[in-house]
């Protein structure tokens, strides 16, 4: 499963196949709609939740439309704490994990190491996953547990080969990449792999990164994609409200000054 | 291509009195909004409107005929118009939309279609992009010199601004005054410098005055949505056109200005990358 991304993860040169679009692949899936036999090729996919607010799970979810086809027919969810009863953490092909690392927190590092040892791929689903989101302003001192005060992003600890940045993350989104992933469109997925290693990600990068050195074209981007609304624009050019950003990264992450996906857009829009 | 994909090609203007009074070229935009949103294609359109009659232009979600028109015409300086979609859909509820938009505008757009990390139940909503030439765009201080220092008008009293035949010309009561384009060179925001689409080549039809006579755009079709909106409103009586080999100067014009733009912004992204200023990453 997954060879095509594993390759790639090893250097492969080989040229991923391009596949169709997303929206047509599920249509097709829901046509050919057939119970999976027992003991099938599927994904098997888990998922970890470390520390978060489980709204990317929940944004999961909202892919009320296709849910059931995923579930059913895309990929087997062997692992997750609400979602399967199971002790022992399986081998898994994908495991999804939410949520920042606690270092003071025993049983997430273990979970998250063991993790990294069953799972081929591991994908920071979420901002605070990414690079710890607002879970960077936990100073400890709070009930129950006083001493957790550091939540690192969890590519500082284990290597992420995908990363889903976004608070949460969107349903739309998440669709996407798993139909990407079940497809093995490189391709598509290629951007997510490219910023796994980035857990830095904030509000500031659009000062930093995107105006310092001259790409900025007041687009408004990056003030549609800012969840908390913490980004006005002035004069044709993102401002940043402190006090409102919460380091999620989606603005740096979605503007088009940054990356564009420019191959896609033309399958998107058929041209 | 040098002008993108495209399905056809044409010389165009709007029928409608109304439109062609407040119109910057041919009145393409505003007809086709106004049809959009009257054959229910879209429930309304983010534009760039100047709210205040100061040139600054601010993004604005139009429902009706009158408020299409309201914002009809150009404002060269920067309006952040993908984040008007959030209010169209957030707060407005609309769940089809229009919208008016640059090259990188609509490169915006598109991403947030491709790739939505961050922008919930958004990018599906927007069912039209009408697209804009575009060389560059200028800040409100570079227009304020051209205005008011170059042209000794105030910005206030200018009634119209236009770009052509190698000119930035304003009109202000009755009067014209222009200044060569090699004066406004330097003026233009420098994350304009290292775009290479003029043609708006994402968007589902692109129009503007390069290569069609005065009082006439030429329109370029793209997508399935742009064509069929286009003939609809062809069909209706709506838009005139003219085929392109029939007018002066035609598209010969505009495929110069498209690779113009293509080779002196390559070269600037060059440049910047042989500086190590790190420059858009292409998938």
């Amino acid at each position: 499963m997954f060879s095509k991304l594993k390759k790639a993860l090893g250097g492969s040169d080989e040229k991923p196949k391009a596949v169709d679009q997303e929206s047509v692949v599920i249509t097709e899936k829901r046509e050919n709609a057939e119970p999976a036999p027992a003991g099938s090729k599927k994904p098997r996919v888990g998922y970890i939740h470390l520390s978060g607010c489980t709204g990317d799970g929940m944004s999961l979810t909202e892919n009320y439309d296709i849910l059931d086809v995923v579930l059913t027919d895309m990929i087997d969810i062997v692992y997750g704490q609400t979602l399967v009863d199971l002790w022992e953490m399986p081998e898994m092909d994908l495991c999804l994990i939410e949520g920042s690392a606690c270092l003071q927190d025993e049983h997430s590092i273990k979970e998250l190491f063991e993790a990294r040892e069953k799972s081929t791929l591991i994908c920071a689903f979420g901002s605070c996953a990414v690079n710890s989101c607002f879970t960077t302003y936990a100073r400890g001192g709070q009930q129950a547990q006083p001493k957790h005060e550091s939540f690192v992003p969890i590519s500082q600890l284990i290597k992420v080969d995908l990363a889903l940045p976004g608070c949460p993350v969107g349903p739309e989104m998440i669709r996407k990449t798993i139909v990407a992933l079940v497809e093995g469109d490189m391709t598509y997925l290629q951007p997510a792999m490219d910023i796994a290693s980035c857990a830095t990600a904030c509000g500031c990068d659009l000062l930093t990164n995107i105006i310092r050195n001259g790409r900025c074209t007041g687009c408004g981007t990056c003030a549609l994609s800012c969840q908390t609304r913490a980004i006005n624009m002035i004069q044709g050019r993102p401002h940043k409200n402190d006090a409102r950003c919460i380091k999620c990264g989606s603005c740096i992450t979605m503007c088009p000054r940054n990356w564009l996906p420019e191959e896609q857009i033309k399958k998107d829009i058929g041209l | 291509m040098v002008l993108g994909n495209y399905k056809e090609a044409v010389s165009a203007r709007a029928t409608d009195k109304k439109i062609m009074e407040v119109a910057q070229d041919g009145g393409i935009v505003s007809a086709l909004l106004i049809h959009a949103i009257e054959s229910g294609v879209i429930e309304g359109a983010v534009v760039a409107q100047d709210p205040a009659d100061d040139w600054a232009p601010v993004p604005t979600v139009a429902t009706t005929a009158d408020e299409i028109l309201a914002a009809a015409g150009t404002k060269y300086s920067m309006s952040p118009t993908v984040f008007g979609i959030k209010e169209a859909v957030r707060q407005f509820g609309l769940e089809k939309i229009g919208v008016v938009a640059t090259p990188c505008q609509t490169q915006g757009i598109r991403k947030v279609q491709a790739y939505p990390f961050s922008t919930r139940f958004i990018g599906d909503k927007i069912k039209l992009v009408l697209g804009i030439y575009c060389m560059e765009n200028f800040p409100m201080a570079s227009l304020d010199t051209f205005s008011e220092a170059m042209m000794d008008t105030d910005l206030k009293d200018v009634d119209k601004m236009d770009i052509g035949k190698g000119k930035f010309m304003i009109q202000t009561g009755g009067e014209e005054k222009g200044i060569g384009l090699k004066k406004t060179h330097g003026y233009e925001q420098a994350g304009c410098n290292i775009c290479t689409d003029y043609v708006c080549e994402f968007s589902d039809l692109s129009t503007g005055s390069v290569g069609s006579p005065d009082g006439w755009s030429t329109v370029l079709t793209r997508t399935g949505a742009g064509v069929d909106l286009f003939k609809s409103a062809v069909d209706a009586g709506l838009i005139e056109t003219k085929p392109m080999d029939e007018v002066k100067p035609g598209l010969p014009l505009l495929k110069k200005l498209a690779k113009g733009k293509k080779e002196k912004n390559a070269a600037e992204r060059e440049k910047r990358v042989k500086m190590g200023i790190p420059i858009p990453t292409l998938y």
